[in-house]
């Protein structure tokens, strides 16, 4: 294709998003489109399978029946999110096996929050109140994205979210309303998952290098700023009901702008933890692999059988 | 590493209850079809999403290329009169 034909498609292209129009699989897109949204998708992929390590950590040791079917079903769902996002992904015409590759050798990204320890069981409440409060205010206008089979996985994703984010306020609520020591338990989350959970929402503006084509593409439809005012200016009142307070001393309301003004974000941190040296990066990348390598001969021996009974029905009908 | 043999993808078709059709759900990895089901069942019907459930491995699908959409679909557009609307009729005749 010449040039100029690209040109032009490209053209067109941008004009079908610009109307609204949905992509689909095998319609003509940008290599970097292409491109972008298998990063962008499977960024969000391994997200939810790490995801689920930290949370995993306390099944075991929920404190009630009551707790532990409700941490369960959640760490399925995370689960079944990962499954969604990497078969959209798949659309994209890159193998389920490239996808894990890339997590489990570093050169894919996870949501860098996962790579904090969850040390009580307070860090279920506020993971589920603030790390799926911000994950839900980051999904919410991906239900609107130009391409399909994402919106489609999106829309899934944000239906099962809100009980994620309902189930851990309750379990802050209960501690906040509880002894002494349980509601210092819930302050103490609280403080160490505040910051990491405004970090989550991704780099200031004039810091984050993909805004303006992915605003383009639909693949983003606020910015990192606006989402993360969105989200405090949001949860700020849900800590007063709690009766927790939130570890800020800049934190006010600002009359003028109808929003909250807050103190500044530590970047260093948070590009710390991102090139890889949080507090538990290479402990998750160990659980992951490890869990992947383990499972490989159950994953070769299943294909075997799968490939025996094929076998034995196809001599049966001779 | 193992000689790998990747699980085989399948797409997976959920009726939501009875009297609708089955819709394209998704798709997920499986060694055969009744693993499919299984895991059909675990990703896509976790909350009484499903009364029945189809699998169908996805090299099987054959699917049109939306760069022929032009010669497939566009010769329907200037059929106006398979539309009810294109019949004049008096306005005595109240519903037809």
């Amino acid at each position: 294709m010449s040039e100029e034909q690209i040109r032009s498609l490209e053209k067109q292209f941008d004009e079908r998003i610009l109307r609204d129009e949905k992509i689909e699989p095998k319609d003509w897109m940008p290599e970097k489109y292409r491109k972008t949204h298998i990063r962008q998708m499977s960024q969000h992929a391994h997200s939810e399978i790490v995801g689920m390590l930290p949370e995993g950590n306390w099944i075991s040791r929920a404190p009630s029946l009551r707790r532990k079917v409700a941490l369960l079903a959640k760490v399925q769902d995370e689960a079944g999110h990962g499954l969604y996002l990497y078969s959209a992904c798949e659309t994209l015409g890159v193998s389920r096996d490239e996808l894990y590759d890339q997590l489990h050798t570093g050169k894919a990204k996870y949501s860098s929050i996962f790579n904090y320890p969850t040390v009580t069981w307070a860090d279920m409440g506020a993971i589920g109140w603030l790390v799926d409060g911000a994950a839900i205010i980051n999904q919410v206008p991906l239900c609107n994205t130009s391409y399909g089979p994402y919106a489609r996985a999106m829309i899934r994703v944000c239906k099962e979210e809100s009980f994620h984010q309902r189930q851990g306020f309750e379990i802050m609520l209960k501690l906040a309303n509880g002894s002494p020591e349980q509601k210092e338990m819930a302050q103490d989350a609280l403080n160490r998952w505040w910051w990491p959970s405004l970090m989550m929402l991704g780099p200031t503006d004039d810091k984050s290098v993909h805004t303006e084509q992915s605003m383009k593409w639909k693949l983003k439809r606020k910015t990192n700023d606006e989402l993360r005012q969105q989200f405090i200016d949001q949860t700020v009142p849900q800590a007063n009901i709690l009766g927790l307070s939130i570890p800020d001393s800049d934190l006010k309301w600002n009359e003028e702008r109808q929003s909250y003004d807050f103190g500044e974000i530590d970047w260093d941190e948070f590009w710390q933890v991102v090139k890889g040296h949080g507090p538990m990066n290479k402990e998750r990348m160990k659980a992951r692999v490890g869990a992947w390598e383990r499972g490989e001969w159950v994953r070769d021996a299943a294909m075997a059988h799968a490939e025996k009974k094929e076998e034995r029905k196809e001599k049966q009908a001779v | 590493m193992s000689n790998k043999k990747n699980w085989p993808l399948w797409e997976i078709f959920v009726r939501s209850k009875n009297g609708l059709e089955h819709r394209h759900f998704g798709s997920l990895h499986a060694t055969d079809a009744e693993m499919a089901l299984e895991n059909a069942r675990d990703v896509y019907t976790r909350r009484n999403e499903g009364v029945s459930i189809w699998v169908v491995e996805s090299k099987h699908i054959t699917a049109s290329n939306p760069e022929h959409n032009g010669e497939l679909f566009e010769p329907a557009q200037d059929k106006v009169y398979r539309h009810p609307t294109f019949y004049d009729l008096p306005d005595e005749v109240k519903h037809m």
